[in-house]
């Protein structure tokens, strides 16, 4: 790392684009300094030297923006400021701090670009530039898009650092010995004769002086926490129930609440409760926006409640059946839909037109997040205030939302980020704290806490949306010549985007994010997305689109591999141009022993997908059994750059592993009568323990960009899959879920 | 009525037919169990009664008769359950939601089986459902756990 030079002052939000330097964007609103929120309400001879690092009385806390869904956020954050700040883990409070501008995340607008990430291009380069302009801009602080730490790596090691070097110009001062003669061990500076002093006692004279911009990182041989194994901050809470959740929340006099509401998403047109209203325990049974919260003095008594209303429910907005929809999803092939074409080589009409042609059609349905913690909220409203507790991704825009709602100034909405059990992108949408909010006006000066009910949950999730790919290709001499891929599916960004009240416009990569920034050099190679009119609500599910195309592009890949009569990995890698890409096919190819000799009604599948800037292969091992498929064995090999926890990075990627095998086993959500057909894990099913098999993993580092783990490693699971049942059973499945087609043991 | 719940007497007065989850959750304040889906099919509300465990979900208060403990009982981070060590030793948790309840689900396996296979494993803990996908590092933690319980 070289010296770094920059022009903070105390307010100024050590950010990315700085790094760059010389860079002139002519963007005044995205130069001016961002207020550091933690100077606010800070006291007297406490110091907040960046917008990341507060010592007061209460000693050392690391503010980690990007909210923990389970994926170890606060974690790695922390240890990224703590290598630099030159603290222990734990000597140090972390909070997940307020909502604020300084806290955008500069990373994850850059997925709305159509620049491929294997492109290291001039106009790629200012892309990502521009993505950090539209992240500041916009406010966009929000956890999502495996962006934590591409976002952080440099930012908060800076933060950091600036904060050591400021505490040591502080020592310095304080004891006119040369700043060059001092140095810093777990949170305290080191003095020539030995003697220490701790960054509390020297907090007090770092808040009088300018904060010291002229830092130079540490360079990775002396990192003492990053690249090592970690004990993650919050595992001894979660091994002895003592996390506490946002189901968790218990304050004085608080009343519990649950809420039924349209599951068609209509207009509730009327409803009875005169059963419900005097059930033991009720208090309220109140009107909200397309259904009815029940406030009651107990969780379950509120269930009962809400299970006696009867109700009227309006008409769906969207078609009545699944099948319906798929009417709706297969009509939308035509140039007037048509929503992007970024890849485009070769001559793909011609090529086609001589071949032997190969078509194919694929389907994936409607899929629900479903974590494993319904959506909560606990909320407390009075004339002059709005405080809400619960696990988000987006406070920010919660907190807007909230104002509009309720009259309230922004300022007197206090957001309170909490640890949340699970989120796959649900709490990307505040719609459940919104109805929490609703009843609260209706009970002013008490606290609320609402808790779904599981039913709800499943029935009023924002679904990863239906998608259909329309597929031909052509091989010649034994090699792929052609693949011309067509995807419709609904806009996710504008359905999404549209909900937190953001402007859209232009393509949607997310239709095509997995397909059309695939690093092949076929001949003639064309991916072309189509948009589905808006049906169900749709929103990020565990990496978006590429979740999707993973499948739809790699199967109809091996398909096309099949029929040249090439083995469909060495394809692959012959078929990659880019070298990072490359190197997780060799390595998977070599952990997997691709090529040796399997037994008999055994098979196994590759897929790749690079999505997020990670390039991700699979390999998965199954066996034809007489009850149906087993997997026996699943190898994973994925480059990000620098694996910054090994144990995290290790569960991270088998976890993503195993979340796209279940769905691709079993994820469905149907619609009959404008409903979803499924409403619980009973229906909804998941893949279970037994069904799991050995997962092999291998983090790569040959590349310079930095990149998380939490999305990758889900898109090339469901194709590894389904090719690996073709190698073992000859039968090609273009549809999921899987057990539509072939049993499962 | 009276309820024991990790070794402390409770009076509570609720219907019979209230789950034992919301019992425990909202009118003892005791949260380690969590709520899933309400209809036993997630495992993240398991306690146990005597040693055995239950989905505190699907149990109504009515029917317990013996001693509940939940995972604070179970044991706590100054004094940690070999299952509660072995699960911090391996990183087991991500979200950590479920984990309460596979712990209990373990712990009360391993009581009664000190050297279980891997299809032991398979058998006693595939009702418990892990969104986060957390099942390989359950599988290890579980082998080393009983390994301790051993006294090897
Ligand atoms: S909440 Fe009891 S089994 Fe799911
Ligand atoms: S760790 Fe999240 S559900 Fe198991």
């Amino acid at each position: 790392m070289g010296r770094i030079k920059s022009i903070a002052r105390r307010t100024f939000l050590i950010g990315s684009a700085a790094i760059v330097g010389g860079v002139a964007f002519g963007y005044y609103a995205y130069k001016k300094p961002i207020a550091n929120p933690l100077l606010d309400d800070l006291a007297d001879g406490a110091a907040a030297i960046t917008p990341y690092v507060l010592i007061d009385q209460n000693g050392i806390t690391l503010i980690t923006p990007r909210t923990d869904v389970g994926q170890g956020a606060y974690s790695v954050q922390a240890a990224l400021i703590a290598e630099e700040l030159d603290v222990r883990l734990d000597q140090v409070n972390i909070d997940p701090g307020k909502p604020s501008t300084a806290y955008y995340n500069g990373k994850v607008a850059f997925e709305g670009f159509p620049l491929a990430a294997t492109d290291s291009s001039y106009i790629a380069q200012k892309g990502r530039v521009m993505g950090d302009v539209a992240g500041k801009l916009l406010g966009l602080q929000l956890t999502g898009g495996s962006s934590t730490v591409s976002d952080a790596y440099e930012k908060l090691r800076m933060a950091g650092a600036v904060a050591r070097a400021t505490l040591l110009a502080a020592a310095a001062q304080k004891t006119y010995i040369d700043v060059t003669d001092l140095k810093t061990r777990d949170g305290a500076v080191l003095f020539p004769d030995g003697s220490t002093i701790s960054y509390l006692e020297l907090a007090p004279v770092a808040a009088t002086i300018e904060p010291v911009t002229e830092i130079s990182l540490k360079p990775e041989s002396e990192w003492r926490y990053l690249g090592k194994d970690m004990q993650r901050l919050d595992i001894v809470s979660k091994s002895t129930g003592t996390q506490s959740y946002g189901i968790d929340v218990v304050m004085d006099g608080m009343v519990f609440a649950t809420v039924r509401t349209n599951p068609r998403r209509g207009d509730m047109i009327s409803y009875d409760d005169t059963a419900a209203k005097n059930m033991r325990g009720v208090n309220n049974i109140v009107p909200i926006t397309g259904g009815i919260g029940v406030i009651a003095d107990n969780t379950w008594r509120a269930f009962q409640a809400a299970h006696a209303v009867e109700f009227n429910w309006g008409p769906a907005p969207y078609p009545k059946t699944t099948d319906d929809m798929w009417a709706v999803v297969g009509d939308s092939f035509t140039k007037k839909l048509q929503d992007s074409q970024f890849t485009d080589d070769g001559d793909v009409d011609e090529a086609l037109a001589v071949a032997d042609v190969l078509e194919a059609e694929y389907r994936i349905p409607y899929l629900a997040h479903a974590p494993l913690e319904p959506m909560t909220a606990t909320v407390l409203l009075t004339d002059i205030r709005l405080d809400i507790w619960t696990a988000t991704q987006i406070p920010r825009f919660m907190q807007a939302n909230a104002a509009k709602l309720t009259g309230l100034d922004v300022d007197d909405v206090h957001i309170h980020v909490l640890m949340s059990g699970g989120s796959f992108g649900r709490r990307l949408e505040d719609d459940y704290v919104l109805q929490a909010v609703e009843i609260a006006q209706t009970i002013k000066g008490t606290p609320v806490k609402m808790t779904w009910q599981r039913e709800q949950d499943m029935t009023h999730d924002f679904p990863r949306p239906m998608q259909m790919s329309r597929a031909r290709g052509a091989v010649k001499d034994g090699q792929v010549d052609a693949l011309d891929l067509g995807i419709a599916a609904q806009s996710v960004t504008a359905s999404q985007i549209g909900r937190v009240g953001l402007p859209v416009a232009g393509p949607d990569m997310m239709i095509v994010a997995g397909a059309w920034d695939q690093p092949f050099s076929i001949p003639n190679y064309r991916v072309t997305g189509f948009r589905v009119p808006e049906m169900v609500p749709v929103s990020s599910w565990r990496s978006v689109g590429a979740s999707g195309n993973g499948f739809l592009h790699d199967c109809f890949l091996d398909e096309l591999i099949h029929v040249a009569g090439a083995d469909p990995l060495e394809e692959r890698i012959r078929l990659c141009w880019h070298e990072p890409s490359r190197k997780v096919l060799e390595a998977v190819g070599e952990m997997s022993n691709w090529g040796s000799k399997m037994g008999p009604n055994r098979g196994r599948g590759v897929a790749f997908t690079l999505s997020f800037g990670v390039p991700v292969a699979e390999v998965i091992e199954v066996t034809n059994t007489a009850d149906g498929i087993r997997i026996d064995k699943a190898y994973v090999a994925a480059e990000v750059g620098r694996v910054m926890d090994p144990v995290n990075f290790d569960n991270q990627v088998q976890g993503g592993l195993i979340w796209g095998l279940s769905h691709a086993i079993y994820g469905a959500l149907t619609f009959d009568d404008g409903m979803p057909e499924q409403d619980n894990y009973d229906t909804y099913e998941v893949m279970r323990m037994y069904q799991t098999p050995e997962i092999i993993v291998r983090g790569l580092e040959n590349s310079d960009q930095i990149r998380g783990i939490g999305e990758p490693p889900v898109p090339p699971a469901a194709p590894a899959l389904a090719n690996a049942i073709f190698a073992a059973t000859g039968k090609r499945i273009r549809e999921l879920p899987l057990i539509k087609h072939i049993d499962f043991v | 009525m009276q309820l024991s719940v990790n070794g402390n007497s409770y009076d509570v007065d609720v219907e019979d037919d209230m789950p034992l989850l919301w019992v425990l959750r909202d009118e003892l304040g005791i949260h380690g169990p969590k709520y899933g889906c309400g209809i036993a099919q997630c495992g993240a509300c398991t306690v146990h009664i005597d040693g055995e465990s239950v989905r505190s979900c699907s149990y109504a208060v009515g029917d317990v008769d013996g001693e509940i403990t939940t995972i604070e009982g179970l044991g706590t981070p100054d004094a940690l359950h070999a299952v509660q060590q072995a699960w911090i030793t391996h990183q087991v948790a991500q979200c950590g939601y479920c984990q309460s309840g596979q712990i209990m689900e373990a712990a009360a396996f391993l009581a009664t089986n000190i050297n279980p296979t891997d299809t032991d494993i398979d058998d006693a803990m595939s009702a418990n459902l892990c969104r986060c996908g957390t099942y390989p590092r359950i599988r290890v933690a579980i082998k080393s756990a009983a390994a301790t319980l051993r006294g090897a």
